[in-house]
């Protein structure tokens, strides 16, 4: 396959363009200074992303990513930003003074993977483009096959749940608590 | 479209959340540099099942399991940069150094 | 019945030593102070050798009893075998009896004499100790344990005469009297082992035996090996010049003088001499000539001593000495019976004399005539006794010391040596004098001292008695053509020769000998009865240049000071303290100071420098490995992180280069 084969396929262009936005919008959030704007910027990945599911057939998981990432975990993380006070302003500092090395190392991550993958799959080529997988069959899987790393990510979100309001709980002091024993 | 276009893509957003982590001060963009590798991964998950198309789609089935724990981690890791905050009114990582030597 | 008592004669030599024993272990505790344990074994003895001297004189008994102990391996021929045991014949029975009785009657005496002593149970065992070692060596039929016995009585000496220690001279004595002996020692051990390594054997009748074959190989050692164990004699029986130690042993208690330096120990000596008389007649005649002469010049010179002393005991002492020259020219001339018959009444009416002596001393508590005089009222028994007891030494018919003393002197005569029998003769008035001179200063007069003198207890007085009786009657078992049992007793035994013994007197030896007597007692009571109120005027015989030269006792005993023990104590001391401190020390401390200098470097360069130097720098390369890659822990997760990341992808980098 050849580039020109390659620009040929209008789902390709979809690629480039999806592509180019969940690209700029990671570059964003770790280099925005301002945390909502980082915050929003991941939201806009994660967007991206689920097109890019769309585009892999995956029609089911890029829903789940829209409803769970984007609806719950980023207003998790707009809630933790309120909490904690992150500085939203632009006069904060909000990286470290070695930036290089980081850079080196990220680089040096990026070319490894690319090149593994690059060694690995060649020009592979997706099987049955377009065809999107029934949701049905991810049903049936993940309560078929997969039932038990099922339950076990649900025991995975229990403890999340109840750790989260534990870790979370304020603590009360001894005064307070007889306060509350009273009322 | 051949699937290392997707594979190069997921790396670049992975080297990307790798600088992030490595790179902000603030625990919370810590961890949303750790949600942006968390979806590179899922990107590759996506993308190889585009190719083994299995009966059981068996990528996307990982890829949710992946989206459900990311879920969870960042709750837990919400809660702890909460307390730390309580503690030490601030949530710099560099002051988080009580490891130290 | 007799081979009876002979097998077991052992206990005779057993019991005072198990007496020793006892009183050490129990003598504290008991009402007499431990003389019960030792007077009740010498009872034993004393009656054991009542009936083996009962047996000597009725049978002819010459036996042996040897138990092997010990051998060692010469180079050449055959082992030496070291032997214990007893010879029962007619000498050592007579011995026997002398040793016991004399014994007996001094332990009794002692218990009054030595009553509220400072030290009374060791003073019994010492004695018992003493009489062991006697009996050891005068039972002994080899000349091994003849001087085990010569060295036990040494001991026994040194010890007794050391009893009141307290004071330096009696210490003084007591060692004086110990290297004396010592230096006689040499010359009895030198000659014994001569014999014993020439001849194979140790035993003395196997010895005597070879003599009488006229042996070669004893003829070439026999004149050395005589004068050597003669030289032994000479130390044990204080003969001129080793007499010296002999007064000065008078520092002991008078029981102790009396038993064993006038009538047991100081014999030993001559009993050696009788008991190696057949190989001293056969093989050492030039030996001989040297014993004759050295005793005729003891029996006269020490008897002069005798005449300058203030000191009762040291009277007799030096007449100890005297009486022993006697003892050793009579066997040196010849004459066996003769010696050992002297041997035996002068134990008698010597151990008289010194107990009388020991009984005025305790009355008077002091030893000195000047202090004493008139005394024959206040202590009628004790002066009787003494009187029998002088006349007997004197030498005055019928008396034991006559019939004796006479025998000697015809020895003398018999030999041939007329100028000895003269000496003799003239010791004889000597003796008489001082004698007599020591009772008129002592018993007449008036008394010249402080207190009030009284007569000793029974158990005092009981001993003077018996010993008296003895002094008496014991000449009576030898008369010339009456009754001489004696002679024949003693010649019993293994290897000798019988002599006949004398069937008559002889007049040439005995009227010089009686008049002699007679004419010193005579001098003696012209001089001294009369009481003389000062010591200068008492000693009115005062013959200038020969009076000092007796009372410094002829210069002997400063020789042997400045001759001998000054330079000893001195430069030769002084030597060998050099040698120890600087050559001997000095090897050792040079060993001592390279073993330190070793041992420095095997301390500071191995093991301080070199393997600490190793334990200390693991020890520190590992802290400042440690404090350089702490480091690490910056407690910074973002470092952790791009750790992790950095490895994982050098990880995967060198898995896919070096596939």
């Amino acid at each position: 396959m050849n580039i020109g084969d390659w620009i040929g396929h209008p789902a390709n262009w979809a690629f480039i363009i999806l592509g180019l936005v969940v690209a700029g919008a990671a570059f964003r959030v770790v280099t925005s200074q301002n945390v909502i704007h980082a915050a929003l910027a991941l939201v806009a990945a994660l967007a991206g992303t689920a097109g890019l599911f769309l585009l892999l057939s995956a029609e089911f998981v890029a829903w789940v990513l829209v409803l769970v990432y984007i609806g719950a975990v980023i207003v998790l993380f707009l809630f933790g930003i309120m909490i904690t006070r992150a500085p939203t302003g632009r006069d904060v500092a909000l990286d470290h003074s070695r930036k290089a090395w980081a850079a080196i190392v990220a680089g040096g991550l990026f070319v490894v993977l690319s090149w593994g993958s690059l060694q690995a799959f060649g020009t592979t080529e997706l099987t049955n483009q377009g065809e999107p997988t029934a949701t049905e069959t991810v049903g049936l899987s993940l309560l078929g096959r997969f039932v038990i790393p099922f339950e076990a990510v649900s025991f995975v979100l229990l403890a999340a749940l109840i750790g989260g309001i534990t870790i979370a709980r304020k603590d009360l002091t001894p005064a307070e608590e007889v306060e509350r024993e009273a009322r | 479209m051949i699937v290392n276009q997707f594979l190069v893509l997921a790396a670049l957003l992975f080297a990307l959340g790798v600088y992030g982590l490595l790179v902000r001060r603030n625990a919370v963009m810590v961890l949303l540099a750790v949600e942006l590798m968390l979806n590179a991964v899922n990107i590759n998950l996506i993308a190889f099942e585009a190719v083994l198309r299995s009966s059981e789609a068996v990528g996307q089935v990982f890829a949710i399991f992946v989206i459900t724990v990311a879920a969870a981690e960042v709750g837990i890791g919400l809660a702890i940069v909460l307390m730390i905050f309580r503690n030490r009114a601030s949530a710099n990582v560099d002051e988080l150094n009580l490891m130290k030597w | 019945m007799s081979e009876f008592l002979i097998d077991y004669a052992g206990l005779l030599l057993v019991l005072p030593f198990a007496a020793f024993l006892l009183i050490i272990l129990f003598g504290k505790r008991m009402k007499y102070q431990g003389a019960e344990i030792a007077i009740g074994a010498m009872s034993i003895n004393w009656l054991y050798s009542v009936a083996l001297l009962v047996v000597s004189l009725t049978e002819e008994v010459a036996r042996d009893v040897q138990f092997e102990i010990g051998r060692i391996g010469l180079i050449a021929g055959e082992p030496l075998v070291f032997e214990l045991g007893w010879t029962v014949d007619g000498l050592s029975s007579m011995m026997f009896f002398v040793v016991t009785t004399i014994s007996l009657l001094v332990f009794i005496y002692a218990v009054g004499y030595m009553k509220g002593d400072v030290r009374v149970p060791f003073f019994f065992a010492a004695l018992s100790l003493f009489a062991g070692s006697m009996l050891v060596l005068v039972a002994a039929p080899n000349l091994v344990q003849l001087i085990i016995g010569w060295e036990g009585v040494g001991l026994a000496s040194y010890l007794l005469i050391g009893h009141y220690w307290e004071k330096h001279e009696n210490s003084s004595a007591a060692m004086k009297a110990f290297y004396v002996n010592k230096v006689a020692d040499v010359g009895l051990v030198l000659g014994a082992v001569i014999l014993g390594v020439t001849t194979g054997t140790f035993r003395i009748n196997e010895i005597l035996h070879l003599a009488e074959e006229g042996a070669a190989a004893l003829g070439a050692v026999a004149v050395v090996a005589g004068l050597l164990i003669f030289f032994g004699a000479m130390g044990k029986s204080a003969q001129f010049p080793l007499h010296v130690w002999l007064p000065d042993a008078m520092a002991g208690p008078t029981p102790v003088s009396a038993l064993m330096h006038a009538a047991t120990m100081v014999t030993a000596g001559v009993y050696l001499i009788a008991r190696m008389f057949p190989f001293y007649e056969e093989m050492a005649a030039g030996a001989r000539t040297w014993i004759l002469w050295i005793g005729a010049a003891t029996l006269f010179l020490t008897g002069l001593l005798a005449l300058v002393q203030n000191d009762i005991k040291r009277v007799l002492a030096y007449s100890t000495v005297s009486q022993l020259g006697y003892m050793v020219a009579a066997l040196g001339a010849g004459g066996y019976a003769a010696g050992l018959f002297h041997l035996w009444t002068h134990a008698f009416f010597k151990a008289l004399l010194f107990l009388g002596a020991g009984s005025v001393i305790h009355a008077v508590h002091s030893n000195n005539m000047s202090d004493m005089g008139g005394l024959r009222k206040d202590m009628p028994t004790t002066y009787r006794t003494f009187v029998i007891g002088a006349l007997a030494l004197a030498g005055i018919p019928p008396l034991a010391g006559f019939f004796s003393k006479d025998e000697i002197l015809a020895t003398f005569n018999h030999a041939g040596a007329t100028p000895v029998l003269w000496l003799g003769v003239a010791a004889a008035f000597v003796t008489a004098f001082y004698t007599f001179r020591m009772v008129f200063l002592t018993f007449h007069g008036t008394y010249r001292g402080q207190g009030h003198p009284h007569e000793s207890p029974r158990v005092m007085t009981m001993p003077l008695v018996a010993l008296a009786v003895g002094a008496v009657a014991a000449g009576w078992i030898n008369i010339p053509g009456v009754y001489t049992g004696f002679h024949h007793m003693v010649e019993v035994r293994e290897a000798f020769h019988p002599e006949e013994a004398p069937t008559s007197f002889d007049l040439t030896a005995l009227i010089p000998g009686v008049i002699a007597g007679l004419v010193g007692i005579f001098l003696a009571y012209r001089i001294f009865k009369p009481d003389r109120a000062s010591q200068a005027e008492r000693d009115r015989v005062e013959i200038p240049v020969f009076y000092p030269l007796l009372r410094r006792k002829y210069f002997l005993d400063d020789l042997y000071w400045y001759g001998i023990v000054e330079p000893i104590k001195g430069p030769i001391a002084r030597a060998v303290n050099w040698t120890n401190t600087y050559v001997i020390d000095g090897v050792v401390n040079s060993v001592a100071s390279v073993s330190l200098f070793l041992a420095r470097i095997v301390y500071q360069g191995l093991d301080q420098r070199g393997v600490d130097g190793v334990v200390h720098g693991l020890s520190a390369g590992a802290y400042s490995a440690g404090g350089s890659l702490r480091r690490l822990q910056s407690g910074r997760v973002q470092q952790y992180a791009a750790g992790f990341v950095t490895g994982t992808l050098l990880l995967v980098v060198a898995l896919v280069v070096f596939r």
